[in-house]
């Protein structure tokens, strides 16, 4: 390789060559990216065992180049324990859409996080239901117009958004729990740092490492993906501030 | 842990545990429900003292989800509950079946609907042998009738989950799960350590990564994978096993399966004495149904009472077994109640009046 040819992006081995599905600008895709990055880097590929989930993600597998098991709808964190209590040599790491898991998988999400089992979420908030067309989800922010509350999402009614990160960070069994966006260079720089310590504490054995990242779906959104990834900054991120809510290898080096 | 050849004084449920552990059972989920809650229990302590874990899940629903997994790393995995619990793990039962995923589901049946009771019932044979969950999909079925057998056919269920990549039901009731009994123990011949090889996912080491999955979305990807689990349960029909009793003579056969089929049995003996030609025709595959064998008695011009422990179930299975021959009286009864021998004498005795 000449100097004027210097390779400055390469595609990690984790992650398949194949164009991926999603919409233009939908934020899954570097969601994603961000995990076959870290598996390649950590060494971890051949070793994983991904439990996919129902939602917009649910062709992962296709994208990453692990060994992988479906889940039903909202069930991923009881399947991954399956496999963790299965095979405990392998680095097990699951993918959920906020409708699985804050909605269907609640229960699954809460307990799996709460036995402290051994295994990494990644949780990515779109604040809609984007595969079965954009309707409202446990996370829609108040006054958002989805196709399930198309006069916004009436809190007395409805209830307020879920806080996920806040709330897996408050059980004992959670080693790691952070909220970050991918909505620029410094965010994703930041979330990737983020995702592998979500990682890092399975592989210590430290318990649950769970990492919610904000995206767009400006398919459902009805924006552009500009206006989406602005959406991000101007409504998400001060509902869903950015943040580590638990870290026991922080508390340990304190 | 059980060693082979003892002799031992227990229930159902803790015959059915221990025959699992000896199976190789690795990962047992479970959920308390009565009347099953002893297997939970003495798994509890007896699965991880054999290396192996125990969870007590958050819900049925979990425990079913949590197989999924295990299943598809290719050990040994097994769930038990009772019926409203089965209910609720037929969503990640349909996803086993259309994995293919290798697994052992327990059943002791009670009453429903709904919230019924805690005492035995055959209510579940529809939600066991006809799929359950949706899509087109079946489970072996097996249904013990003694402790013995249960025993037995729990480390059988495994060697046919694995020999058939599918869920296997174990469907007794709450007098199997209850009632104790001398079992003999016995443990199957080491098991391969490389059961599940070439399928289950161990990581991507040197080739592409395995993708265990139902979903088939590409243009007539489903109706291919249909095709190919057709032809596997019409494979699988080629298992059967039932027992007969005292059927040569008989100018009627009484169908019954599991723990009724064992009572009925009683029934059988007394009314032999008093001369009565009455003999026993015992599934214990309920899917697949014996219905060959049942063809045949049907062949000899023999009359057919189905009894059973619901409002007429498996009496369908009876009756399209026989179709174009005979048909099949039934006898059905109320779960709520406690059947003892006695209660099947009159049904069988107007049957054999009937002729
Ligand atoms: C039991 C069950 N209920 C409903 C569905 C339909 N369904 C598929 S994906 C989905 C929602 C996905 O939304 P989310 O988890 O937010 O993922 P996204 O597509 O937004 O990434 C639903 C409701 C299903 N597959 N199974
Ligand atoms: S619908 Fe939304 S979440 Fe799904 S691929 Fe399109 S942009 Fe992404
Ligand atoms: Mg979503």
């Amino acid at each position: 390789m000449s100097e004027q040819e210097k390779l400055v992006f390469d595609r990690a081995d984790a992650l398949v060559d194949v164009p991926t599905h999603y919409c233009p600008g939908c934020q899954h895709g570097v969601a994603q990216r961000l995990a076959g990055e870290l598996l390649t880097e950590m060494g971890l590929t051949e070793n994983t065992l991904l439990v996919t989930s129902i939602g917009c993600s649910v062709f992962l597998y296709n994208y990453l180049n692990v060994d992988s098991v479906e889940a039903p709808h909202g069930r991923a964190p009881a399947v991954a324990t399956g496999v963790k209590r299965a095979r405990s040599d392998k680095f097990v790491l699951s993918y959920q859409g906020d409708g699985d898991l804050a909605s269907i998988g609640m229960a699954e999400i809460m307990h799996c996080a709460n036995r402290g089992e051994n295994v990494s979420i990644i949780f990515v908030n779109n604040t809609v239901y984007g595969m079965t067309g954009g309707q409202m989800a446990p996370t829609t922010l108040v006054g958002q117009k989805t196709t399930t509350s198309p006069a916004g999402r009436n809190a007395s009614k409805e209830g307020l958004p879920i806080r996920m990160s806040e709330i897996i960070g408050q059980l004992g069994g959670t080693a790691y729990s952070a909220r970050v966006a991918v909505n620029n260079v410094k965010n994703i720089r930041k979330a990737k740092k983020a995702m592998k310590k979500a990682f890092e504490v399975q592989q210590k054995e430290l318990g649950f490492g769970f990492i919610e990242v904000l995206a767009t779906c400006p398919t459902n959104w009805r924006m552009d993906a500009l206006k989406a990834n602005e959406r991000i900054e101007n409504e998400l991120i001060p509902y869903f501030p950015l943040g580590v809510h638990k870290d026991v290898t922080a508390e340990v080096e304190d | 842990m059980t060693k082979t050849g003892e002799k031992l004084f227990i229930k159902g449920n803790e015959a059915i545990s221990r025959g699992a552990i000896a199976a190789g059972l690795k990962c047992y989920f479970g959920y308390p429900i009565t009347p099953q809650n002893d297997i939970p229990e003495y798994m509890s302590a007896a699965l991880p003292a054999a290396g192996g874990e125990f969870v007590q899940a958050e819900s049925e629903v979990a425990a079913a989800n949590m197989l999924i997994g295990a299943a598809a790393c290719g050990v040994r995995s097994m769930t038990s509950s009772s019926s409203p619990g089965i209910s609720l793990k037929q969503e990640a039962i349909s996803y086993l079946a259309g994995s293919e995923l290798p697994t052992v589901i327990v059943n002791m049946n009670r009453g429903g609907p709904g919230l019924g009771d805690i005492g035995p019932s055959q209510g579940d044979y529809f939600q066991s042998v006809k799929g359950g969950g949706h899509g087109d999909y079946r489970t072996l079925v097996l249904a013990p009738g003694t402790c013995q057998e249960a025993y037995d056919l729990v480390i059988q269920a495994f060697d046919l989950a694995f020999k058939y990549r599918n869920p296997v039901m174990i469907l007794g009731d709450a007098i199997l799960g209850q009632m104790k009994e001398p079992v003999i123990t016995w443990t199957p011949e080491e098991k391969d350590e490389n059961e599940g090889h070439g399928w289950r996912i161990v990581g991507a080491k040197n080739r592409p990564g395995r993708i265990l999955k139902s979903l088939h979305l590409s243009e007539g990807a489903l109706a291919k994978h249909n095709l190919m689990l057709k032809n596997k349960y019409e494979d699988m029909a080629s298992f059967t096993q039932k027992e007969e009793y005292q059927t040569e003579d008989a100018d009627l056969i009484i169908v019954a399966y599991g723990s009724i089929g064992r009572i009925v049995k009683s029934t059988i003996k007394k009314l032999r004495n008093e001369g009565h030609k009455v003999g026993l025709f015992r599934p214990i595959t309920l899917y697949p149904f014996p219905s060959d064998d049942l063809k045949k008695l049907a062949e000899q011009g023999k009359k057919f009472l189905t009894i059973e422990h619901n409002l007429g179930q498996m009496v369908e299975d009876v009756r399209l077994s026989i179709r174009t021959i005979a048909d099949s009286e039934f006898f059905g009864f109320y779960p709520g109640n406690l059947p003892t021998p006695d209660d099947f004498e009159e049904p069988i005795l107007k049957a054999l009046g009937g002729k």
